[in-house]
């Protein structure tokens, strides 16, 4: 049987894609802790001790990066988890034009980011967009969503979330229809209603999908780059300037060692809070 | 699915021919240079010379105008253009071209800081006391000066760099150019008062942003006649500069005194400059250059001042000068290029361009005028450089700049840093660029 | 809480619940695209104001033939470039991936831990850029389309495997087993007898990674810079300084490079959420 396995399931399989893997991914990752401590111009390199980290976090533009990273994640994935959610219970209540209400939550899902990031720009145009006529309507003046600094951020946030709460609510609907229906019909028997069934079975039997969404939103966000760039250049200023982008505009001017820097910093960002966080879901499912 | 593929095939063959039609003005694209200088030889009653440009269109509309014309001088030579992206791509390309040797005969390439990055000791022909050069104002000549031999021609126009205004809404509330800081105020305020925002600014295109620092070097060289060859050699700084500092604060001072557009941060330029001619807006701080994006009744209504200072005695304007023509050392028929050189730097030449690309500012070019009607930006900044009140704005003096301006000066024309910080932040922007770029003495 | 048993009080609820949430979801994931097919067929005039007016006039194929024919008809050379890389490197993942799912699935040991740690890994850690670009640039293959694949290839590889190792699951080992005896063995085994049985969880990855690989604008950004190798979204990127003047030819540009993904959706839309949904969980 040994021998069997062996020649069935030999590890040969794994040599292609270890190939590629190794070299287009492992490789850069591992020399990026070397690159990372010089000045660099993609020829030369000189060893320059910490000089990029000490730039990265004395200058208070990237500091804010970081700040501005942690927000944006905890806010699309917070968000994304609760709308998430209540579309999801929705679609799998009993009301009719599910099928339709499900295609236009995932749909954006499957459009490109800047594509997105562009339209939406125009729509949330302070003078003429379509959001603040509609607010100037109702007697409210809109301000710049995406020219103001301390909107910009939230503003892209939040596209962010109508992008992606579609793939948030399809992973929801799954978790839902997995759980037993004599679950929910032993709570009407107790005479416990809609709220009750939620509380007491939807939200703890649909927890394994919630990691799974708080995983996924969480890491997207902490990477988060294309929307921020398209829509506002992390600008203005500086304001809605993410990790991600820093280590763009670095490499933009030729600073290779410095966005090299910036992406160990988001590497070691991402991994002490992403591993202990799936850890502990992982503790968790096995609890349950 | 037989008609989409139709459909398809019709908007496939409208892009080829309109393909077609580009590369015949613009001749085969960016490639040909290693081939021709081989092939150009074997006609021989003829030469024929390879010029690069970039492929923006005011660029290629201008070279095919300067070639003709060229070509109906001198029937013994033809010259081939050939496009190049604009941008960091265009800049790779110059560079590789350059050392591997492949560069055509002739390129029009920015004059200034980006030319110094070429090496042009080691990759160009020099030029110096060249009759190729012999009608080129000696205003030119530091922007394409490096170790006292100058290495280019100027193609096309200089412009400037400081207030676009809408002369109606300054006729109609009886102002009068700014000289001074304070007369800038004084209308601003009132252009205020009569319910039009005193000054647009354009955030959503962060390069726009800039003019109020970058355009007020005239009056930080005007405090300072050495300032650039300080600022190279690290010796003066925005943020401790007391004249240098004046940009940061005027950029914080427009928004202070609630000048700027409302939607200032997610406005763009091209909005921007419609908001000026339709008159929304009063002052643009911007270039002269881009006039020619509006449609000449609108452009007609735009003029120019050059950035005011603290004192009225002494206003004057920032020059950006025009591009280089450059000759590489590679070239096989360097005589041909400098003839084709000291046409485009003639008079004749600058009528060439006139004819092809309305003047937005005035030609370096000694005999070359402006013809009467060009627009008012055009006559305006023709007006600073006959008083001799003009500087060449930083970046054709020194070739130290950091990549951050742009955002830097979002960041305090939108209120979020201080002048004095923001001015602070863009030294260190600097030092770090020197420093990661290995540049001596920082 | 089955419909038989409502009410008629409750179904009135019902019935205000199904109205409210086709209305929001009509205004907020209807309206962008509208705004997008309306500004698109616009003349250039009227699509500047930027409003949700109807069309006064009706430029479509103009529109299309501009946008074509912008850049020496660069879009057509990015559809071109879009649809070798997605399609070369969504044929390569599926194979790749399907194989080490397979035996990783099937060979659990030290060796599969490994292998699953570096996994999980590819899901969580960031690329480093840079240094993935001076490889590239060592082996050659900075700023062509070769490298952009292996580059695609190696970044979606962990979603890949653990969408296969969860399908994988699922597949009895005895079949394996009595394939063995058949005499069939490793890539025989393998080819004729695995990959065949996995066409459902291929057709979910061949849909997400194709729509993810043609919607990328980050690697392309940083792996192919420059005119000639762009892709669709980077020419809508650059497209986005040269139409700034013209919206009806920068969303007739959006509009076009959403169709593909768009037809992806209406042809398959059960099946990748169906399929998205398992492999999301059980992974």
């Amino acid at each position: 049987m040994r021998g069997t396995t062996k020649r069935t399931y030999s590890y040969w399989f794994y040599a292609p894609a270890g190939v590629v893997y190794g070299i287009f991914f492992i490789l850069p990752t591992v020399i990026s802790f070397y690159f990372a401590f010089t000045r660099w111009d993609l020829f030369e390199s000189h060893w320059i001790g910490l000089d990029n980290f000490r730039q990265f976090f004395s200058e208070q533009s990237l500091r804010s990066s970081l700040r501005n990273t942690l927000v944006y994640a905890v806010t699309t994935s917070g968000l994304k988890v609760v709308l998430g959610m209540m579309l999801a219970v929705l679609l799998t209540s009993s009301i009719r034009l599910k099928a339709i209400l499900r295609a236009l939550t995932f749909f954006p899902v499957l459009v490109s980011t800047v594509a997105v990031g562009i339209t939406f720009s125009v729509l949330l145009q302070p003078d003429f967009g379509i959001i603040n006529t509609v607010l100037a309507k109702v007697g409210i003046t809109g301000p710049d969503w995406l020219g103001n600094p301390t909107t910009a951020l939230l503003s892209v946030a939040a596209v962010d979330v109508w992008k992606g709460v579609g793939l948030a609510t399809v992973i929801y609907i799954a978790g839902i229809l997995s759980i037993p229906r004599d679950y929910y019909e032993a709570v009407e028997m107790d005479g416990g209603g809609g709220w009750t069934q939620f509380r007491n079975v939807t939200l703890p039997l649909a927890r394994p999908a919630t990691f799974t969404v708080i995983l996924l939103s969480f890491i997207g966000g902490l990477r988060s780059f294309d929307l921020i760039w398209t829509m506002t250049g992390g600008g203005p200023g500086f304001a809605s300037d993410t990790i991600a982008s820093v280590i763009y505009k670095q490499y933009q001017a030729g600073f290779y060692g410095l966005s090299t820097a910036g992406n160990v910093v988001l590497f070691v960002l991402v991994s002490i809070i992403i591993f202990p966080l799936s850890r502990y879901f992982n503790s968790r499912e096995v609890d349950l | 699915m037989k008609l989409k593929r139709y459909r398809f095939a019709v908007a496939a063959l409208a892009g080829s021919a309109l393909f077609g039609l580009t590369a015949c003005g613009g001749g085969s694209s960016a490639g040909t240079g290693a081939g021709s200088a081989s092939s150009a030889g074997s006609a021989a009653s003829k030469t024929e010379i390879t010029l690069l440009v970039d492929n923006g269109e005011g660029s290629v509309k201008a070279a095919n105008a300067e070639i003709a014309a060229f070509q109906k001088a001198n029937p013994d030579i033809t010259v081939k253009l050939s496009t190049r992206p604009g941008g960091g791509d265009g800049d790779n390309l110059v560079k590789t071209k350059l050392s591997t040797g492949v560069m055509e005969d002739v390129f029009w390439y920015n004059s200034g800081s980006l030319l110094q990055a070429l090496a042009p000791e080691k990759s160009l022909v020099d030029l110096t006391g060249d009759a190729a050069i012999k009608d080129v104002d000696p205003s030119f000549l530091p922007a394409v000066t490096q170790g006292g031999k100058v290495y280019g021609a100027p193609w096309g126009t200089a412009f400037g760099g400081g207030i676009l205004y809408n002369k109606d809404v300054y006729s109609k509330l009886g102002l009068t150019v700014p000289k001074s800081w304070a007369e800038f105020e004084a209308n601003s305020e009132k252009i205020k008062a009569a319910g039009i925002d005193p000054v647009i600014q354009t955030y959503k295109d962060t390069w726009t942003s800039q003019l109020l620092v970058l355009g007020d070097f005239y009056n930080v060289s005007k405090a300072n006649p050495n300032w650039a060859t300080d600022y190279t050699a690290n010796k003066v700084k925005y943020a401790t500069d007391a004249a240098a500092l004046r940009g940061f604060e005027k950029l914080a001072e427009v928004k202070a005194k609630g000048w700027v557009n409302r939607s200032s941060g997610s406005m763009t330029f091209d909005q921007g400059m419609k908001y000026l001619a339709a008159g929304k807006g009063a002052q643009y701080p911007m270039l002269t250059t881009v006039i020619s994006n509006l449609p000449p009744a609108d452009a007609a209504k735009i003029g120019f001042f050059g950035l005011p200072g603290d004192d009225a005695a002494s206003s004057g304007a920032t020059l950006w000068t025009p591009g280089g023509q450059y000759i590489p050392k590679t070239s096989k028929h360097i005589d041909a290029a400098k003839k084709f050189v000291a046409f485009v730097a003639s008079p004749a030449g600058a009528e060439a361009f006139t004819s092809a690309v309305p003047p937005t500012g005035p030609y370096l070019i000694k005999g070359a005028t402006l013809p009467v009607d060009a627009l008012p930006v055009a006559k305006d900044m023709q007006a600073y450089i006959d008083a001799g009140n003009i500087s060449p704005a930083l970046e054709f003096l020194s070739p130290v700049k950091g990549p951050a301006l742009e955002q830097i000066c979002v960041a305090v024309g939108s209120g979020q840093t201080s002048a004095k910080d923001g001015a602070a932040q863009y030294d260190a922007d600097v030092t770090k660029q020197a420093k990661q770029l290995g540049l001596a003495g920082w | 809480m089955s419909s038989r048993t409502l009410s008629p009080a409750g179904r009135a609820r019902r019935l205000g619940v199904e109205a409210i949430s086709l209305v929001v979801a009509l205004v907020v994931f209807v309206i962008p695209f509208v705004f997008i097919v309306l500004t698109a067929v616009k003349d250039e005039f009227q699509s500047s104001d930027l409003t949700f007016a109807w069309p006064t006039s009706w430029p479509v194929m103009d529109n299309i033939k501009q946008v074509f024919a912008a850049r020496d008809g660069m879009l057509l050379v990015a559809f071109k470039n879009s649809t070798i890389v997605t399609v070369v490197a969504v044929t390569i993942l599926v194979v790749l991936c399907a194989m080490v799912a397979f035996v990783l699935q099937r060979r659990p040991g030290k060796v599969a831990n490994v292998v699953n740690a570096l996994i999980l890994s590819g899901l969580i850690i960031p690329p480093a850029i840079v240094p993935t670009i001076w490889v590239l640039q060592k082996l050659h293959l900075f700023k062509t389309i070769p490298g952009l694949i292996v580059v695609e290839v190696a970044f979606s590889m962990s979603f890949t495997i653990l969408l296969y190792r969860a399908f994988i699951a699922s597949i009895p080992r005895e079949l394996d087993e009595a394939a063995t005896i058949d005499g069939c063995s490793g890539l025989a085994l393998f080819f004729r007898v695995i990959l065949p049985l996995l066409r459902p969880v291929t057709i979910t990855s061949v849909l997400t990674n194709s729509v993810f690989i043609f919607n990328d604008f980050v690697n392309p950004l940083y792996f192919t810079p420059g005119d000639e190798n762009a892709t669709v979204q980077l020419t809508l990127y650059n497209f986005l300084s040269q139409f700034s003047t013209q919206y009806n030819l920068l969303f007739m540009n959006i509009l076009l490079i959403t169709i593909p993904p768009l037809l992806v959706f209406i042809l398959f839309n059960g099946k990748i959420v169906s399929g998205m949904t398992s492999g999301a969980v059980k992974g």
